[in-house]
């Protein structure tokens, strides 16, 4: 499978790994990941980025394709919905079938609320499912949740929200514990202790995991749970527009059913927010790890509703996508992989930085080895560098790919790639939304008192980076937050008429600041498709 | 030039790069998907695939995501299939060979024809896993299936009419929550917490200035 030069640089990568196999590379100081991410990290790229002109995040600034989106009028606007006719009438709504949706659901019903779920695919068809490589908890001895406060909040750049970051680790072990009773099999030992190591930027080993299908594991459950109790799972229907009452209230949602195309009203004394990232809008050309609905949807029905955006400038680009073979270009090759030794390899064979910095510094750093320095190795689709897969081998003797990471070795066997015997080919792919809509410490938006956002889609969790493993556990833990959140609010609220006053002021703003040509969105669905004419 | 191949997508004839998969070359075709397209990278199983090579017998089954086309390519994709899930509280569950016994009793009409294992788009010895469900061996039917993506290319060939996939993640549920031994350093922690142990020493971490926490976080000695 590999080209000519490709063999002769694994040639160079085989000759260096014994002396490699006994050093671990320098770690960089503060100031130089500063100066790197700088020089190099796409979200430093001014030309990648535009101005938001409307709404309360005005004057800041968004990826292009983000801010274009958020610069769209609604699909409904102009048509005439009835908002009388309604077809689900309930106390909970949420909206998104991933891991934070599922969480939510179950403990609203938990709570005795009338709870449904919709979601633009089937339930699980999410990023949820697609995790590898874990979950953080601080749950052994030598660790704390203020060892993993200290972690987290450093990683994201020391801008992550106290209150939000605060419950993120305090509840940490009580969301493991939480999926294990669930039935979520976690890696442990005979007697019972759970296997944890590294990701980049821990300072305990901390990070639990299901083999590299951690999210698979962990969504399948949730699913099964939500199924079990009978909770109405409304699929291939996606939220396009919040509705609003008079008083200011969030009152439910229109939804567009995928297949038909037909508008359908669901009306909520609260809403819960859950649709994930946005990985399927390609910032900046990149490729993605995401699942097929990840268009921030969410986001902008947030913000056509009043609700401000927080860090919605940083991205989170994984180190390690696939960048050769091109069937599997953009795929995640799980964190875990360097956790468990892999080095990262430039074309010469040197290693060229320590295989556990943080996420961003990995991925700048990868990207001025290919760029800056020329030292990438050529792929048809751009270049790469290496990922050592053989080194977890010699360090934690044969068969350790096999049992920590089948899905990996699967996915490279598939191309006649043996990852066990030859290194892999790796450059930074688009992973994660660090940003997302505000919400205060209890899961509500600052500005809707009944509208609630958990998952990815929340900005300030995690401040302007985001730790491996910190993401499966904050759906957990603001998901079941959120439902618990909700299922209470909703016995206090009293909905006025319902209305979508908000999407025709939106329009007029766009039209004020002089958006001629506003498009529509949300967008649902990336347009893959090719026509000819 | 780049290879083109022949492909039918429900029967009708497409020309395509020979290094799209499946799922790509059905959007160069023109198609936007909404069935059988979730993750697009092998973990969800909303894609399952049924093909067969022109002038071959053989007819196989395939992730559409995971599958590069090859020429002469029949290809349906199976946008849903109704997998027999039967519904269960499982805090009334006990691990044993009983409970599958009750909720899924058609593993036993299995007539050992090994059809779900060569349909099985990871490659999984799903015929193994049923009969380790037979027998009550929880924990090694969760093993065999865990890499289960649940399309159920496995029940759609099956002869006995089960749904393979459903067991393996009821076995799953049980040996995690039953036969794998309690994380004891897990429920010491969580009551730590809830004791409010922590309490105080979050709160001042919570207050520090941003200088110091810098300090703080460049300097943390880092566990081996
Ligand atoms: C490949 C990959 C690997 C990862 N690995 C890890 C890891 O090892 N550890 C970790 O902590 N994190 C990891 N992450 C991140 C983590 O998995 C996600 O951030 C997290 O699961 C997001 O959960 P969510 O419920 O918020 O969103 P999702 O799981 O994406 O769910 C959102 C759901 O909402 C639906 N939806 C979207 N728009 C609409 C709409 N308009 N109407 C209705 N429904 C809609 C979507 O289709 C989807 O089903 C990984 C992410 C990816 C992509
Ligand atoms: S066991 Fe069946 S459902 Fe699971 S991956 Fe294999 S074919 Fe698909
Ligand atoms: S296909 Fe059905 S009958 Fe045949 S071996 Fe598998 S489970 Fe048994
Ligand atoms: S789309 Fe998820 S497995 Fe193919």
């Amino acid at each position: 499978m590999f080209t000519p030069e490709m063999l002769e640089s694994i040639r160079k990568v085989e000759a260096t790994r014994p002396a490699r196999m006994g050093m671990e590379p320098r770690r960089m100081t503060a100031e130089e990941k500063d100066a790197l991410l700088r020089a190099y990290h796409p979200d430093y790229r001014t030309d990648g980025f535009a101005e938001i002109q409307i709404g309360p995040n005005k004057g800041q600034k968004a990826p292009t394709e983000l801010r274009n989106l958020l610069h769209s009028n609604s699909r409904l606007l102009g048509q005439d919905i009835d908002l009388q006719k309604i077809d689900y009438d309930v106390d909970v709504l949420v909206i998104g079938g991933g891991g934070a949706g599922a969480a939510a659901a179950i403990e609203a019903h938990e709570a005795g609320s009338n709870v449904m779920m919709v979601t633009k695919l089937r339930i699980g068809d999410a990023n949820t499912m697609m995790a590898e490589g874990g979950i953080q908890a601080a749950d052994k001895p030598g660790d704390s949740p203020v060892q993993h406060y200290l972690d987290a909040f450093g990683g994201g750049h020391f801008a992550a929200r106290p209150e939000l970051l605060k419950r993120l680790v305090m509840e940490a072990p009580d969301a493991i514990q939480w999926l294990n009773r669930l039935g979520v099999m976690f890696d442990k030992d005979t007697e019972g202790n759970m296997i944890t190591t590294h990701g980049g930027g821990t300072s305990r080993k901390r990070m639990h995991a299901c083999k590299d299908y951690s999210g698979a594991e962990i969504m399948r459950t949730l699913r099964d749970e939500v199924l079990n109790r009978k909770i109405p799972v409304v699929e291939f229907t996606s939220a396009v527009e919040l509705i609003k009452d008079d008083r200011g209230q969030v009152a439910g949602a229109v939804l567009l059913n995928m297949e038909t195309g037909d508008y359908l009203v669901a009306r909520a004394k609260t809403v819960i927010l859950a649709t994930g990232g946005a990985g399927r809008l390609h910032y900046q050309g990149f490729p993605t790890s995401n699942h097929y609905g990840a268009t921030a949807d969410g986001l902008i029905l947030g913000y056509r509703a009043g609700v401000p955006l927080l860090y919605q400038d940083t991205i989170q680009y994984h180190p390690t996508g696939v960048a050769y073979p091109a069937q599997i270009y953009g795929a995640l090759v799980t964190e875990k992989v360097r956790s468990l030794g892999a080095m990262l390899v430039n074309v010469d064979g040197e290693a060229f930085m320590h295989p556990l910095e943080t996420r961003d510094v990995a991925a700048a750093s990868i990207i001025r080895e290919c760029t800056g320095r020329h030292k990438g190795v050529t792929t048809p689709l751009g270049s790469g560098v290496w990922l050592d897969t053989p080194m977890m081998e010699e360090i934690g003797g044969p068969g350790t790919i096999e049992a920590r990471i089948p899905a990996m070795l699967r996915m490279y066997l598939n191309y006649d790639i043996d990852m066990r015997k030859e290194p892999i080919l790796v450059y930074p792919t688009l992973h994660y939304q660090n940003g997302g809509l505000e919400i205060n410490g209890d899961g509500f938006t600052k500005t809707i008192d009944n509208l609630l956002v958990a998952g990815e889609a929340v900005g300030g969790i995690h401040g302007r980076n985001r730790l491996m493993g910190n993401s499966l556990l904050d759906i957990i833990v603001f998901g079941r937050n959120a439902g618990k959140a909700a299922a209470a609010k909703a016995k206090a609220v009293d909905l006025g008429t319902m209305n979508l006053d908000h999407i025709e002021a939106y329009a007029r703003e766009l039209d004020e600041a002089g958006i001629t040509e506003p498009g529509v969105s949300p967008l649902l669905l990336p347009r893959y498709a090719r026509h000819e004419r | 030039m780049e290879k083109l191949v022949n492909v039918y997508f429900y029967g009708k004839r497409y020309e395509v790069p020979a290094d799209l998969t499946i799922m790509t070359a059905m959007e160069y075709a023109g198609y936007t998907l909404t069935r059988g397209c979730g993750c697009r990278h092998g973990f969800c199983g909303a894609c399952a695939t049924i093909y067969r090579i022109k002038g071959k017998n053989e007819l196989k089954t395939c992730l559409a995501c995971q599958t590069q086309v090859q020429e002469g390519m029949y290809v349906a994709s199976i946008p849903f299939f109704p997998t027999d899930k039967r519904t269960y509280n499982i805090e009334d569950l006990r691990p044993n060979q009983q409970v599958m016994m009750e909720l899924y009793p058609e593993i036993y009409s299995c007539i050992g024809c090994n059809a779900c294992t060569k349909a099985c788009t990871q490659n999984l010895n799903v015929m193994q896993y049923i009969a380790y469900a037979q027998r009550g061996e929880l924990e090694q039917c969760a093993e065999e299936s865990f890499d289960c993506v649940g399309c159920g290319c496995c029940s759609v060939r099956c002869p006995a009419e089960i749904s393979h996939p459903m067991v393996g993640l009821l076995a799953r549920r049980l040996t995690g929550k039953y036969i794998a031994p309690e994380a004891k350093h897990l429920t010491e922690r969580v009551e730590e917490i809830h004791a409010g142990q922590y309490d105080d020493l979050i709160e001042q971490i919570m207050q520090k200035p941003i200088a110091e926490m810098q300090e703080l976080y460049n300097h943390r000695d880092i566990e081996k």
